[in-house]
């Protein structure tokens, strides 16, 4: 762990690190994965800290990403709380899993920090991910909930959060970042070591968990996705919608940045959230009125908030490091109120806050 | 307070090792740190290059358009980044393999011959302590002692008998500035 220097509570590390310190003090079973940039640390940082022979935590390279989503696939079956990491392309490839843990309603977390696509396209960071983790990579209705951190210290928080939501909703959950806060070192405060759970109370916080152990629970648990009565299927669907709409009731998640005057709006997530926030400071300081809302869950999607405030602003500005595609959500959300424009970069180039900046000012200027 | 940094040079120099110990170094100081690198197929000999922000307020973004400081340890490095630095800002360039010296006359600009002390030290691995050194004292945003206690924490226990060697390049390059 050479990246990492403890003082008391404090530490100073990669984001990427701060996941895999995070995983081990949520008491998490299992990790499995696979190595690409630039999330490798996760990995590496698990195995240099061993923690099987500390909280009897498994960390598993596996031969790829299909053996490692396949492995959360199975942990997950067992009410275990199982992980995994990845970047874009290896995102790609867990997608039928996904939609797999997403269908047997089944807890877990997955890691993508993001780099720039199609194809193994750069290692640099790129959020352009969003439309695969937001509206379904893999097939069939489903959604999982997405955690969008903005820092190193939200990397570690985020996965207590990630985790306790996936189990409370019995769904997928990811943490979507790029790879600048997957690479970057920053202060942060580690939450604290809990024990792992017990077989005993997997056994009864998971009711629905396959543990082995049928006379027990006086019957067999089986997690299947397979449903070839297309009545029972459609039963089964509108059990997850439901899912997904108590989901959107009570977990959108967002923070308010200089709003209450706003005549001007900046919509951002993630990094380009603190990158906006630089550009609308420079903004306030020459006299805009202009605030950022920043989606932390990415879905669901904080439509209702944007809803009411679109009628009391100018225009929306989306920076992103991608062609445009959160900016959808937003138009969505907006209804054609006021003009939505994006800007942004691709290819693993971060904009600069002066970049965001300037097309704020152009969209200033167009509506004047 | 608030000192937005870049460091840049050759990788194998200790670009990034000397930004962390930095970053290190003001953590231990009470203050909000960002440590944002160039990460990517980099090795011995390509360009490498950190931004580091300390403040006493939350940082906003970890991209910077313009430092305050910039740490410059090639050619390639001040070409690149002469023109980045704020009005008022500082330039410590150590002048071995420099070919064309800054040319601004709006910011402070320090020589360091840190590539030459280094031999005179005859450790030539303590080589990014000298320039961390010069930073130091020329920008005042971090105490020796803080650096010090950074440095101990950042090197793994092994290489501690470096230690003193470190501390020395450092007051040497405190000394140069």
């Amino acid at each position: 762990m050479s990246n990492t220097e403890v003082k008391g509570d404090v530490v100073l590390m990669k984001g990427n690190e701060a996941i895999a310190h995070a995983a081990v003090r949520y008491g998490c079973d299992g990790y499995f994965g696979y190595p690409i940039t630039p999330q490798s640390e996760v990995l590496e940082t698990l195995e240099a800290m061993m923690p099987w022979e500390t909280t009897g935590m498994v960390v598993l390279q596996a031969e790829s990403e299909l053996a490692s989503i396949n492995m959360v696939y199975a942990g997950a079956s067992t009410g275990k709380a199982v992980l995994t990491s990845s970047s874009s392309p290896g995102i790609s490839l867990m997608q039928e899993g996904i939609s797999y843990i997403a269908a047997g309603e089944l807890p877990a977390l997955i890691v993508n920090v993001m780099r720039g696509g199609p194809g193994l396209g750069t290692i640099h960071p790129s959020q352009s991910d969003y439309f695969q983790a937001t509206k379904g990579g893999g097939h069939g209705d489903y959604h999982m909930i997405v955690l969008a951190p903005k820092s190193v210290q939200e990397m570690a928080d985020f996965v207590g959060l990630g985790f306790d939501l996936a189990f409370k909703y019995r769904t997928p959950a990811m943490i979507l970042v790029d790879g600048m806060v997957g690479q970057m070192m920053e202060k942060v405060v580690l939450p604290p070591q809990r024990p792992r759970r017990t077989d005993e109370e997997v056994f009864e916080q998971c009711p629905w968990a396959a543990t082995g152990d049928a006379s027990k629970r006086g019957r067999n648990n089986i997690i299947t996705t397979l449903e070839l009565d297309s009545h029972v299927m459609e039963k089964n669907n509108e059990r997850f919608q439901q899912t997904y709409r108590r989901i959107e009731e009570n977990e959108v998640r967002f923070e308010e940045y200089m709003t209450e005057d706003a005549e001007w709006l900046v919509m951002a997530f993630g990094s380009m959230a603190r990158i906006s926030q630089a550009a609308l400071n420079s903004a306030r300081e020459a006299g805009v009125k202009v605030g950022l809302i920043r989606p932390i869950t990415l879905w669901p999607f904080p439509y209702d908030r944007i809803r009411e405030i679109s009628s009391n602003i100018k225009g929306i500005l989306v920076p992103e490091m991608n062609a445009g595609q959160m900016i959808e959500d937003v138009r969505l959300a907006v209804e054609g109120r006021v003009p939505v424009k994006h800007c942004g970069r691709m290819g693993g180039i971060i904009p600069s806050p002066s970049e965001v900046l300037s097309a704020l000012n152009t969209l200033i200027e167009e509506k004047k | 307070m608030k000192e937005e940094i870049i460091i840049a040079g050759f990788g194998g120099q200790g670009v990034l090792s000397m930004g962390k110990i930095l970053a290190y170094a003001a953590l231990l100081d009470g203050k909000e740190v960002t440590w944002m690198p160039s990460y990517g197929p980099e090795q011995r000999g390509g360009t490498a290059n950190v931004t580091v922000i300390l403040s006493d307020k939350e940082i906003s973004s970890p991209i910077l358009d313009e430092y305050d400081t910039a740490v410059i340890l090639n050619q390639q490095s001040l070409d690149k980044f002469e023109k980045s630095v704020k009005p008022g800002g500082t330039i410590i360039y150590d002048p071995y393999g420099i070919h064309h010296r800054p040319s601004r006359t709006d910011v402070t600009v320090v020589p360091v011959d840190a590539m030459e002390a280094t031999f005179e030290l005859g450790n030539p691995k303590t080589y990014n302590m000298l320039l961390l050194g010069a930073l130091i004292k020329v920008r005042g945003c971090v105490s020796v002692e803080d650096v010090m206690m950074g440095l101990k924490k950042t090197l793994p226990e092994r290489h501690h008998h470096l230690l003193p060697d470190n501390e020395a390049a450092i007051r040497r390059g405190m000394e140069l500035a």
